[in-house]
């Protein structure tokens, strides 16, 4: 038994000759191999080196040279035109005092249903659970007409509120969907012991549960800043004056003045593009295990 | 204090918020379509006729067709990013970096990526009609102006926008298959290619059904890149269900007819959901 195990490792190596052939084609296959990943990370990344590549031109050098050229004489102005002229600045802090309030309160609120509904017992969970799962399966542009309406009966048109609602709803189901698997997985005795000691329900959540659940909080945090600070839908259609805007439809708008200024286009963009990447820079991990621990549940 | 007091106090602000903006504007889209309504004035009960002139309304039927065809390419596309995963599980060093890079354009918004994308179709300045000129191309396309090649132009950004996160997850699957299995089979004297077909690619596949029914279902909800970046046009050759209904209500101000097209988006996506996951379901069955 042994002999036979032994004898079927040591195949490979007995002829040696085999294994140097054998290695010189892996090499060319693992060569092969990073050609096509590294083909496939240039078709990913370009783009937007080209963005940034023509945001810093002026037209006669975005017009006349090749795409692949790097700045003559980098335009600085660019930005400083697109920032100064424009209501960027009111737009940028539009999407971040608007994102953040709707991360706290998708992330607060979850969190309370996910704890009612992994931590107590009680009838209709699993009613109230599926209402929520059957919710992310509803596409928002069913429900815009209505949401529209109501927005315009109750006085919220053109206020951000309208937004902030919006956006802490419809993130719900898969920030509950996060939070369940990480509650479903997270052992109970703490909570418990605790209970023993004779805290009450409240302080149990607020000092064992939350502070317990930090990591999946930050991840569900991250993934919820990045779909709120992309929204565009609500927005686009509940806010109609620029002082409520926020960069993502703000930026579409303006663009639209530039028609021909490729530079000034460029800068725009990557003025709005620019938050994002540093987030992933420095939370490349978290947001990794946001994105797949949100597709795999639904 | 009773638990039932807590349970509610708990779960009442989000269930509240679920009703109001997400339940009750659904139902409210199916009652909105049987009235004649401008958006402004006051409705008019007018029985099914939009519904029935939904039936017969060949641009909806147009653009729920070209949001199918996004759904299939989709699907068929989960088969390169699948590809790419597995090599990128097969022993590749930087693995993790590559997987970063491709994740990249899923961060963006839709609006950034659609800006983006209009300046590298741009039929003379842009990229691809440059990069075609330096290969000796003459006549290059003017890709989203041209009804033929809209549709397809605009499901470039689509594949680019959307493969990091599938390859995030096929490789986040793949790293789960067992690494003792992968271990017999080498033993064994299976070469990478058999390892990577025959073992890794069937436990993976619970995780590959779910990113069909992901990629379709999303595909029939696509609106803000083809309304930003060609609106629908030219001449409807874009159009989609999504992008259809906002022309109506937010554009044409046909709120009442626009509802019913959004009702029929719902019931679409709901029925898409519900067929794709069965499917999956009843495969499973005869595996196990």
């Amino acid at each position: 038994m042994s002999e036979l195990a032994t004898d079927r490792r040591t195949t490979p190596n007995l002829s040696a000759g085999e294994g140097s052939k054998k290695s010189y084609w892996s090499k060319l296959g693992y060569g092969l191999l990073y050609l096509i990943l590294s083909i496939f990370a240039v078709i990913q990344i370009y783009p937007l080196i080209w963005l940034v590549f023509f945001s810093l031109k002026n037209n006669q050098e975005v017009f006349g040279m090749s795409p692949f050229s790097l700045p003559q004489d980098p335009q600085w102005g660019n930005y400083v035109k697109v920032w100064t002229q424009g209501n960027i600045g009111v737009y940028f802090f539009n999407s971040v005092w608007m994102t953040v309030l709707s991360v706290f309160l998708t992330v607060i609120l979850a969190s309370f249903v996910t704890f009612a509904i992994t931590r107590m017992h009680w009838k209709l969970s699993g009613l109230v659970l599926g209402l929520f799962m059957v919710g992310y399966m509803i596409p928002l542009h069913s429900t815009l007409i209505p949401l529209f309406n109501f927005y315009n009966t109750v006085g919220l048109i053109d206020n951000p509120l309208s937004i902030i609602l919006s956006q802490t709803t419809f993130n719900l189901p898969l920030t509950i969907m996060i939070l369940l698997g990480f509650y479903k997985a997270f052992p109970r005795e703490i909570e418990e012991a605790a209970v023993m000691d004779g805290c009450s329900v409240h302080r149990i959540f607020f000092q064992v549960t939350l502070p317990m659940t930090i990591p999946v909080l930050s991840t569900t945090a991250i993934i919820n800043m990045i779909y709120n600070w992309n929204e565009f839908v609500f927005v686009n259609t509940f806010i109609s004056s620029d002082q409520w805007k926020t960069l993502t439809v703000g930026i579409n708008n303006f663009v639209g003045q530039y028609l021909t200024d490729w530079g000034a286009i460029g800068a725009t963009l990557v003025i709005s593009i620019v938050p994002i990447l540093l987030t992933f820079l420095f939370l490349s991990n978290k947001i990794v295990e946001g994105m797949a621990a949100g597709s795999v549940k639904g | 204090m009773s638990n039932k007091y807590i349970i509610t106090l708990y779960t009442l602000p989000a269930l509240l918020l679920l009703l109001v903006l997400i339940y009750v504007p659904i139902a409210l889209s199916g009652y909105y379509g049987l009235m004649d309504w401008t958006g402004i004035g006051q409705m008019q009960f007018i029985g099914l006729e939009n519904y029935a002139n939904l039936m017969k309304d060949e641009k909806f039927w147009a653009s729920a067709g070209h949001s199918f065809l996004l759904g299939i390419f989709s699907v068929l596309s989960l088969l390169l990013y699948l590809a790419v995963s597995l090599v990128l599980v097969s022993k590749i060093k930087g693995s993790d970096f590559f997987r970063k890079i491709y994740l990249i354009p899923m961060l963006l918004s839709s609006v950034a990526i659609a800006q983006l994308w209009l300046k590298i179709f741009d039929p003379s300045n842009g990229m691809l009609n440059k990069l075609l000129e330096m290969f000796g191309v003459e006549n290059t396309p003017v890709w989203l102006a041209d009804p033929n090649t809209a549709l397809y132009a605009i499901f470039v950004p689509i594949v680019w926008q959307y493969a990091g996160f599938y390859i995030l997850i096929y490789y986040a699957a793949l790293k789960n298959v067992p690494e003792e299995i992968i271990e017999a089979a080498r033993i064994d004297g299976a070469t990478p290619l058999q390892i990577a077909l025959k073992i890794k690619l069937p436990m993976i596949s619970a995780v590959f059904k779910v990113t069909i029914m992901l990629s379709l279902v999303g595909s029939l909800k696509y609106f803000d890149l083809i309304y930003v970046m060609t609106g629908g046009g030219p001449n409807g050759a874009s159009e989609v269900m999504a992008s259809y209904m906002y022309k109506e209500a937010f554009e044409l101000n046909n709120f009442g007819y626009a509802s019913a097209v959004g009702f029929g988006l719902l019931v679409i996506c709901l029925a898409m959901t519900w067929l794709t996951s069965r499917l999956t379901k009843s495969n499973d069955n005869v595996q196990y």
